[in-house]
C-alpha cells in the first residue's frame, strides 16, 4: 500500500471516497518535500474528439457521460454555449428551471461529499456507512438530504443521472405547477436540514492552513452564481465567458491523464465552492449569511479543510432558491426556443458543483460540430491540490506514517476531486527523490 | 458479529461513475443492503479495502487500456459472481465510438503529449475479456433493478429482469406513441426495457441508453424512420451513441457502409 523510508516519501495506490481513480505521490529528499504528483490514471475516453461531427443538438446528452455526478453540470455548459454560438437566449421560467435543475445537483452532490465522503475524515471513520453504526440519525439525515437533491433532478430532468429532459432551448416536458408545489415539503425540511448541517459540520476541527489563494468563480450581477456571469478573480481578474482561453491554457504533464491549468502565464488557482463564497458572499440571502455567521465564517474563508462549512451553505442557498424558483413559477407557453444552427463559435461556463466548466464549441451551419474543448473544475484544481500537499507535508512530517496519509487525503477531499470529470485525475505515493 | 456475510466488491473501469453513484443513491435501501452484506472493496464510498475472494463483484465501466485487460483478469479471479453493470461495462459506452476512428487522430485532438497516454485501440464490454455473471444495461443503470440484482443473487434465484423492448413498457403504460402520434424519431422498439420509459413520457424519443433488447429488428426500424424522412446519417448516428458497439447496433450502422 505505502513504504516507509528515511526520508518519509510516500505513495496511496488508490485515493478512496473521490469521484474517479487517482493516487498521489510525495517525493521527500533531505527531509523537505521535493516533489507532490496527484497522479489521475482515470483511462482517457477522448470526449473532445468524438463529438467532433456529430450534431450540435446531442452535446447535451453526450457530455453529460464525462461525469455521472455532476451530469447537470456539463448538460448546462453544453446548452449555454451551443445557444451561444447560435445567438439565443433562454429567459423567464425555463431560465429558472434551469437553475432549479442545478440546485438539485448541488443538493445531491454536495450532500453525498459531506456526509458520506469527506465527514468520515473529520471524525475518523471508514465510510459515512461506517459513520451510520454510531451515528444513525445524522446519515440517515445526510441520506434524505441527498435524496431530496435527486427528486429535484429526476422531476425537472427526468432521472438524476444522466437527466433526459434537458435540450438546447430548454427541456422536452416542463412541470405543471402541482407538480413543483408537491416538492415544497421536501424542500421545507430540507432547508432545514441543510441548517443543522451547517451546525453540525461548522463543530469539526479544522487544522490551521490559512493561504493566499487566487480564487476564480463566476459572478452575475445580481445571483448567486450558477449558469451566467462573467469570469472573476479576487486578484483583479474580471473577464467574459469568451475571453477564458485568453487567460487559462491546459498543459499535459507525464504523471496524469487529466491536463493542468494555469491562470495568467503561470499562477495557481482554485474554483470550486469556496471560490463562489469568497467572491459572491454578497450575493447570498440573508438566511445564508447568518447561517454562515452562526458557524464561524467571516465574509473571506481561506482554510480550505472549512470547504465542508461552505458546501454545506451551499446546499441551504440550493433549498432557498429551489423553493424560491417554485413560489414564483408560471409554467412557460412552450417546454423550450428554437435554437436554429449558425456557423460559429459558442462558449459556456457554469458553476458544477465543484467549480467552474468551461465549454467551447465551433459549430456548422448544418449544425454539425466542428471542434469541442471542454476544461472541467478538477483538472484546473489539480496544481492547487499539489501546492496545498507541498505546503501541508512539512507542517506534519512529525506524524506518524498512517495519520500522514490519512491527512494528505483529507487535504485532497477538500477539493471534492471528480477524477471521472477530469481525465483528461489521484493514489498516493510518497517516494525517495533520486 | 455475523461472520457469514457475503462480501460485495465494486470496481471501476473506464466510465463517468454514474453506474456506482446509482448504489449510493438507494437512500432508501443503502443502510439496509449494507447490514446484509459486507462492502469490502468499493473505493468511492469507503477508505476500509480488503483483498479477495468477493462473493459478488459489480464491474462498472469499459476495457480501454492493457493495465485494465490484465486488471479485469485478476478481479475475475477473485470473484464468486461478477456482475458488469452499465453501457461502458456491457456494451463499451460511448467512449467506444472510438472503435470507429482512428485512436491516434482522437489523442492528437485532446493531448499535447500523445506519447504520455497509453491506450487500447478500443473500448470494449467486460463480457469480451472474462466471463460475466449477469449483465445490468442502462446508462445509467436502474435503481430498482439493481436492487433487485442484488436481492435475488443473495437468495440465490433468478433475477427478475425483463428483455423485452421500452415500446412494450410503453404500450403496457398505456402511453402515447410519441412516433405514431407526432412523428418523433425512437428507438424504444429496439431498446431494452428497464429505464422505465424516461423519454416518452418526456415527450421526447427513447435514444437507447439501455442498448438493443433481445432480438431487435432494427433493420424495420430504419425503414420506420425513413418514413418519418429522418436522413441516413442521422439514422446511423442514433444507433452509433452510447450503445455503438453492441453487436446489434453496431451491424446497424456498419451496414450504411459508413
Amino acid at each position: 500500500m505505502h513504504q516507509e523510508n528515511e526520508d518519509r516519501s510516500f505513495k496511496v495506490e488508490a485515493l478512496a471516497r473521490v469521484e474517479g481513480e487517482g493516487g498521489l505521490t510525495v517525493k521527500m529528499k533531505d527531509g523537505k518535500v521535493a516533489d507532490v504528483q496527484l497522479r489521475i490514471f482515470e483511462p482517457p475516453r477522448f470526449f473532445e474528439a468524438f463529438l467532433r461531427d456529430r450534431q450540435f443538438t446531442e452535446a447535451p446528452d453526450i457530455t453529460a457521460r464525462i461525469c455521472g455526478i455532476c451530469p447537470v453540470a456539463y448538460q448546462m455548459s453544453a446548452s449555454h454555449a451551443m445557444e451561444d454560438a447560435c445567438g439565443v437566449t433562454v429567459g423567464g421560467a425555463l431560465r429558472d428551471l434551469r437553475r432549479m435543475l442545478y440546485c438539485g445537483e448541488w443538493i445531491e452532490s454536495h450532500t453525498l461529499h459531506v456526509y458520506m465522503l469527506h465527514a468520515p475524515d473529520f471524525l475518523g471513520y471508514d465510510s459515512g456507512i461506517h459513520m451510520a453504526k454510531d451515528f444513525p440519525d445524522i446519515v440517515e439525515r445526510g441520506l434524505r438530504l441527498k435524496k431530496i437533491g435527486n427528486t429535484l433532478m429526476t422531476l425537472l430532468g427526468g432521472r438524476s443521472v444522466h437527466p433526459v429532459n434537458v435540450r438546447l432551448g430548454g427541456f422536452y416536458r416542463v412541470p405543471t405547477r402541482s407538480e413543483m408545489a408537491a416538492l415544497k415539503p421536501d424542500l421545507e425540511w430540507a432547508r432545514e436540514a441543510a441548517l443543522q448541517t451547517v451546525q453540525w459540520v461548522a463543530g469539526f476541527e479544522f487544522p490551521d492552513f490559512e493561504q493566499d489563494y487566487t480564487f476564480v468563480s463566476l459572478r452575475h450581477a445580481s445571483e448567486y452564481p450558477i449558469n451566467e456571469g462573467r469570469i472573476v478573480s479576487n486578484k483583479g481578474l474580471d473577464i467574459a465567458i469568451s475571453e477564458y482561453e485568453q487567460h487559462f491554457a491546459e498543459e499535459h504533464v507525464a504523471h496524469s491523464t487529466a491536463l493542468h491549468s494555469r491562470l495568467d502565464g503561470n499562477k495557481l488557482y482554485f474554483v470550486g465552492p469556496m471560490a463562489r463564497y469568497n467572491l459572491n458572499f454578497d450575493r447570498l440571502p440573508d438566511a445564508v449569511q447568518k447561517a454562515a455567521e452562526a458557524a464561524g465564517l467571516r465574509q473571506q474563508c481561506r482554510n480550505p479543510f472549512q470547504g465542508i462549512i461552505i458546501r454545506s451553505l451551499e446546499i441551504l442557498y440550493a433549498c432557498e432558491e429551489s423553493l424560491r424558483i417554485i413560489d414564483n413559477y408560471k409554467p412557460p407557453k412552450l417546454p423550450s426556443v428554437a435554437v436554429p444552427p449558425k456557423d460559429a463559435i459558442g462558449y459556456g461556463c457554469t458553476e458544477a458543483p465543484r467549480g467552474l466548466l468551461y465549454h467551447r464549441y465551433r459549430i456548422e451551419g448544418n449544425g454539425k460540430i466542428r471542434e469541442a474543448k471542454i476544461v472541467p473544475p478538477t483538472s484546473q484544481n489539480q496544481r492547487i491540490i499539489e501546492d496545498d500537499l507541498s505546503r501541508l507535508i512539512p507542517k506534519i512530517i512529525d506524524f506518524p506514517q498512517d495519520k500522514l496519509k490519512h491527512r494528505c487525503e483529507q487535504a485532497i477531499r477538500n477539493y471534492d476531486p471528480c477524477i471521472s470529470c477530469s481525465t483528461h485525475f489521484l493514489d498516493l505515493k510518497i517516494e525517495e527523490a533520486d | 458479529m455475523n461472520i457469514s456475510k457475503p462480501k460485495l466488491a465494486v470496481f471501476k473501469f473506464a466510465s463517468c461513475d454514474g453506474c456506482q453513484l446509482t448504489l449510493l443513491n438507494c437512500e432508501d435501501a443503502l443502510l439496509s443492503i449494507a447490514g446484509e452484506i459486507e462492502i469490502a472493496h468499493f473505493l468511492e464510498a469507503s477508505s476500509a479495502v480488503q483483498a479477495g475472494p468477493y462473493d459478488l463483484t459489480l464491474v462498472e465501466g469499459s476495457i480501454t487500456t492493457p493495465q485494465d485487460a490484465e486488471r479485469i483478469q485478476e478481479i475475475r479471479k477473485q470473484s464468486k459472481k461478477l456482475i458488469s453493470i452499465g453501457a461502458c461495462a456491457t456494451a463499451g459506452g460511448i467512449q467506444a465510438l472510438r472503435n470507429f476512428k482512428n485512436v491516434d487522430d482522437f489523442i492528437s485532438v485532446v493531448y499535447a503529449h500523445p506519447d504520455y497516454i497509453d491506450t487500447l485501440d478500443t473500448s470494449t464490454a467486460i463480457s469480451e475479456h472474462v466471463r460475466v455473471d449477469f449483465e445490468l444495461r442502462g446508462c445509467p443503470i436502474d435503481q430498482a433493478q439493481l436492487i433487485e440484482l442484488i436481492t435475488a443473487l443473495l437468495q440465490s434465484r433468478k433475477p427478475n429482469i425483463p428483455t423485452h423492448s421500452l415500446c412494450m413498457d410503453c404500450k403496457q403504460r398505456g402511453m402515447v406513441c410519441v412516433m405514431v402520434s407526432q412523428g418523433t424519431a425512437c428507438l424504444g422498439p429496439v431498446t431494452h426495457a428497464g429505464c422505465g420509459v424516461l423519454c416518452p413520457a418526456c415527450n421526447r424519443g427513447c435514444y437507447g441508453c439501455f442498448g438493443p433488447m433481445e432480438t431487435p429488428n432494427t433493420a424495420s426500424l430504419r425503414t420506420s424512420w425513413e418514413k418519418l424522412g429522418i436522413a441516413t446519417k442521422t439514422i446511423d448516428q442514433a444507433f452509433c451513441g452510447i450503445n455503438a458497439n453492441a453487436p446489434a447496433f453496431r451491424k446497424e450502422h456498419d451496414a450504411s457502409g459508413k
